[in-house]
């Protein structure tokens, strides 16, 4: 037993669990703090993937931002617990059944992938992950992407305002 | 010999296989579906489609390992970009309809249903 394994089990387990209680959970509010543990135990597991860089900002963005604003319309809504546990319908059923198909099929499918990773030159493993390297792609290979996305991010904060408004 | 090469590849090569992370993330994208297509509270939906986009981004990062490149790190940076966005705007559409019907369920939505 090594420590990176022992690191990915414990990680992977506390994820899984933490993502059960965000399914299961009877309040919204519940489901949202499993979400940001959730989020933390991700992180981990990415770092042990050698992204440091996307593990902070997982940090920052999903656990900081988009949870503050999951806490804040939960609390504007002032949503209780879900009165009843909804009767399984034969829709939510076969959702069900649809789910565990996927994953059987992807289970069988991701078997099949090589699982050895190459080794990387001494000089590409010390520049994995970094910001240095993930800005250097991002402003040079993929600048266009980039600046659709910012875009995007307006258009979507105009668009928030604009549906959120209490008259339109 | 062997123990020698080995202790000389250790940093560099995973003890842990790439497989064992794509099958987390296969799960956590089944539960993240589950939860889309079982709950009916439209916000825990929206969360549960947060756990869908976050089982592709630990794709794209253990292939961005197994590969040793940064295209994956940049592909989860836009992920993570867009679910920004696409949380803001749903959360948004939640409230609009919180206020005309009273009611976050997603079974109570239905005024385009046949």
């Amino acid at each position: 037993m090594n420590i990176e394994l022992i690191l990915f089990g414990a990680f992977a387990l506390l994820t899984l669990l933490s993502a059960g209680m965000v399914i299961f959970a009877r309040s919204p509010i519940n489901s949202a703090m499993a979400l940001v543990s959730t989020f933390f135990f991700l992180a981990g597991i990415y770092v042990l993937l050698w992204a440091h860089t996307v593990a902070v900002l997982q940090v920052l963005v999903y656990a900081g931002a988009i949870m503050v604003l999951f806490l804040f319309v939960i609390m504007l809504l002032n949503l209780g617990e879900s009165p009843t546990r909804g009767r399984p319908t034969l829709a939510r059923l076969a959702g069900g059944a649809a789910t565990v198909g996927l994953l059987a099929v992807l289970v069988v499918t991701l078997l099949k992938v090589p699982g050895d990773v190459p080794a990387m030159a001494p000089e590409a493993q010390a520049s994995f992950g970094t910001m240095a390297l993930l800005g250097q792609t991002l402003f040079t290979q993929w600048l266009l992407p980039f600046e659709a996305v910012s875009l995007l991010l307006l258009v979507a904060m105009v668009g928030a305002v604009v549906v959120a408004k209490s008259r339109i | 010999m062997a123990a020698d090469v080995a202790a000389r590849e250790a940093p560099n090569r995973p003890m842990v296989p790439i497989t064992y992370y794509l099958l987390l993330a296969a799960a956590l994208f089944c539960m993240g579906m589950f939860g889309v297509l079982v709950r009916r509270n439209a916000l825990v939906v929206f969360m549960s489609v947060e756990l869908m986009l976050n089982a592709a981004n630990l794709t794209f990062l253990a292939f961005a390992r197994m590969r040793g490149d940064a295209i994956g790190h940049v592909s989860a940076f836009f992920v993570i970009a867009v679910a920004a966005a696409e949380a803001a705007i749903g959360l948004a559409i939640v409230i609009a309809v919180f206020r005309s019907r009273g009611s976050v369920l997603v079974e109570d939505i239905r005024t385009m249903k046949h």
